[in-house]
C-alpha cells in the first residue's frame, strides 16, 4: 500500500474513533439544524397564504432539502483550529511530516460518516409524519446534488479555514466568524430562500460565494436547476475556491512566521 | 440571598474584567448583532413584502418580537454560552469535583459562574428595535410596568432549559455543540407564535415553550395580553426552574469524578 493511502487510513480510523467516543455530540449536531424546520413552518404558512415564488409543497422540499445540505457542510475548523493556536497545541503538530490542514479535513469526514445514520433517521422521520413532501430525485439529479454538495463543503471549509489564520494574530479569530456565519445563513438561503429575495439584490449576491453553500445544492436537490445554471454556479465556486485557498496559503506562511508556539 | 448577591458581584467582577482583556472583540459583538437584527427585519419584510404577513400582527408589531428575541439572543451570549462550555470542561476534565467540596450551591457555582460583555450589543440594540416597533404600532401607551413579569419569567425559563441541556453534560460528558441546539430552539422565538402552522404552536407552547420567551413578553409590551397567559408565564417559568434543579441533584448522584 502507498504511503499515502496509509495517510488516508491512518488518520481517518483515529478520528472516526474520536468521533465515535462521544456520539451524544453527533445526536446534537444532527438536531442543531432545528432552525430549517422552524423556517420551513413560517414559510409554510406564508405561502399558503399569499401567492411566492415557490409553492407550500415546494417551500416544505426546499427546506428538508436546507437541512439535508447543512448536514453535509457542517464546518467547525475555527474552533478547533483556534484551540490548537491559542494552547500552543499546534507546535507539535507542526513537527510531524504532513499538513496539519489534513487532520482537520479527515476530521470532518469521520464526523460526517459517523453523524449519517442520525441524519437519515431524522429525514425517514420527517417523511413518516409528513409524507406529502415524499419525492425521488433523479440518479442524475442525486449526481449533481452530491458533486455540488461536496463542492459546497469544500468551499465552506476553505473559507472558514481562511479566517482561521486570523488566529496568528487575534487570538479570537472565531468572532470574525461569527460575522461570515450570519452572511451564511441569510445570503446562503437559510432563512429564506434566495426565490423570495427582490430579484435585483438576488443578482448580486449571486455573485458571492453563500448561495452556492447552501441554496443552490438545495435547488440542485430538488431537481429545478438548468445546465446552464449549473455549469455557471461551477465557475463561481471554483474562482472562488482559487481565490480562497491562495489567501490560505499567504496568510499560513505569513502566520507560521509569526506563530511562538505558546505552551509547548 | 445576601451572601449569594455577594458571591455573584465577585464572580462577575472578575469575569467580565478577563473578558475585557479581549476589548477589540467588541468590534465583532457589534457588528454580529447589527448584522443578526439587519437579517432578521430583512426575512420579516419579506414576509410582509408579498402581502402574506403574519395573521394579527402588523410588521411593526412583527418587529417589537424581533426586539425582545434580539434581547434574549444578547442574554444567552452574556451568561448562558459562556458558563455552559465551561460546564462541560469540568465535567471532561474532572474539575467539577473541586467545585462540588466548596460550601456554594453547586448550581450556582456551575451556572452563573461568568458574565460576558458580548451580549451587551444584542440588548442594546434589541431594546432599540422594541422601542421602535411600540411607537410606530402606535401601541406606546399600552405597554405598562406589568410586562416585567412576563420578562422575568422568560429569563428564567430560558435559564432553566439551558441548564436542563446542560446537565446532561454529566451523562454524555462533551457537548460543546449543545449550544447550538439552544440557539435552533431559540430561533423559533424570531417571529410570532401566529405565524405558526398549528401543530407547531402546540410544540413551542406545551413541549419546548419559547412562545413564552418572546411572544408573551411582546404581547404584554403591546397592551394586549390576556391574564391566562400572564399568570402562565410565570408558572411555566417555576416549573421550569424547579425541574431544573430535580435533574442537577439526580446528575449529581450519578456523576463520577473523572479527577480521582
Amino acid at each position: 500500500m502507498s504511503l499515502f493511502l496509509l495517510r488516508v487510513r491512518g488518520l481517518f480510523r483515529s478520528n472516526y474513533a474520536f468521533m465515535t467516543e462521544y456520539r451524544a455530540e453527533l445526536i446534537l449536531w444532527a438536531l442543531s439544524n432545528s432552525l430549517s424546520f422552524i423556517l420551513m413552518g413560517v414559510w409554510f404558512q406564508a405561502t399558503e397564504r399569499a401567492s411566492f415564488a415557490l409553492t407550500s409543497i415546494e417551500v416544505v422540499r426546499y427546506f428538508l432539502a436546507v437541512f439535508v445540505v447543512r448536514q453535509l457542510t457542517i464546518v467547525y475548523v475555527i474552533w478547533a483550529f483556534e484551540e490548537q493556536v491559542v494552547q500552543g497545541k499546534l507546535a507539535p503538530i507542526l513537527l510531524q511530516p504532513i499538513d496539519p490542514v489534513w487532520r482537520h479535513v479527515m476530521s470532518h469526514i469521520a464526523e460526517r460518516i459517523a453523524r449519517l445514520p442520525f441524519s437519515i433517521f431524522l429525514v425517514a422521520l420527517f417523511f413518516a409524519i409528513y409524507p406529502a413532501a415524499w419525492f425521488v430525485p433523479a440518479p442524475s439529479t442525486l449526481a449533481w446534488f452530491f458533486f455540488f454538495g461536496g463542492a459546497a463543503f469544500c468551499l465552506r471549509f476553505a473559507i472558514q479555514y481562511t479566517i482561521a489564520m486570523g488566529c496568528f494574530w487575534t487570538e479570537r479569530a472565531s468572532s470574525i466568524e461569527m460575522v461570515t456565519f450570519l452572511a451564511y445563513l441569510f445570503f446562503g438561503g437559510a432563512i429564506a430562500p434566495l426565490d423570495f429575495f427582490p430579484p435585483q439584490f438576488r443578482e448580486i449576491i449571486l455573485y458571492s460565494p453563500f448561495p452556492y453553500l447552501i441554496w443552490f445544492p438545495a435547488k440542485v436537490l430538488m431537481g429545478t436547476v438548468s445546465t446552464a445554471e449549473l455549469a455557471q454556479a461551477a465557475a463561481i465556486m471554483s474562482g472562488w475556491f482559487v481565490a480562497v485557498v491562495v489567501a490560505n496559503r499567504l496568510l499560513w506562511r505569513a502566520g507560521l512566521r509569526r506563530f511562538s508556539a505558546m505552551g509547548a | 440571598m445576601i451572601r449569594i448577591a455577594k458571591v455573584l458581584r465577585l464572580f462577575w467582577r472578575t469575569s467580565w474584567a478577563a473578558e475585557m482583556e479581549y476589548r477589540g472583540n467588541f468590534i465583532f459583538a457589534c457588528l454580529s448583532s447589527f448584522g443578526n437584527l439587519f437579517g432578521s427585519a430583512f426575512s420579516l419584510w419579506l414576509f410582509y413584502r408579498a402581502g402574506a404577513g403574519f395573521p394579527g400582527w402588523t410588521v411593526h408589531e412583527g418587529a417589537v418580537v424581533l426586539g425582545v428575541f434580539s434581547i434574549f439572543t444578547g442574554v444567552v451570549a452574556s451568561v448562558l454560552s459562556p458558563n455552559l462550555s465551561r460546564i462541560v470542561t469540568h465535567v471532561q476534565e474532572g474539575t467539577l469535583d473541586l467545585l462540588l467540596l466548596k460550601p456554594l450551591d453547586s448550581q450556582l457555582q456551575v451556572s452563573l459562574r461568568v458574565l460576558s460583555p458580548w451580549g451587551v450589543p444584542d440588548v442594546v440594540f434589541g431594546a432599540l428595535v422594541c422601542a421602535w416597533g411600540l411607537w410606530e404600532s402606535q401601541r406606546a401607551g399600552g405597554w405598562s410596568v406589568v410586562a416585567v413579569v412576563p420578562f422575568g419569567a422568560g429569563v428564567v425559563l430560558l435559564y432553566a432549559l439551558w441548564f436542563l441541556v446542560a446537565t446532561t453534560s454529566v451523562w454524555f460528558t462533551k457537548i460543546y455543540n449543545a449550544t447550538e441546539v439552544l440557539r435552533g430552539l431559540l430561533d423559533a422565538g424570531r417571529f410570532p407564535m401566529a405565524a405558526y402552522p398549528a401543530i407547531y404552536r402546540l410544540v413551542f407552547t406545551f413541549v419546548v415553550p419559547v412562545a413564552f420567551l418572546t411572544t408573551v413578553p411582546a404581547e404584554a409590551l403591546l397592551g394586549r395580553s390576556t391574564s391566562t397567559w400572564m399568570l402562565a408565564s410565570p408558572a411555566v417559568a417555576c416549573a421550569a426552574f424547579i425541574a431544573s434543579r430535580l435533574v442537577w441533584r439526580r446528575a449529581l448522584r450519578s456523576y463520577t469524578g473523572a479527577s480521582g
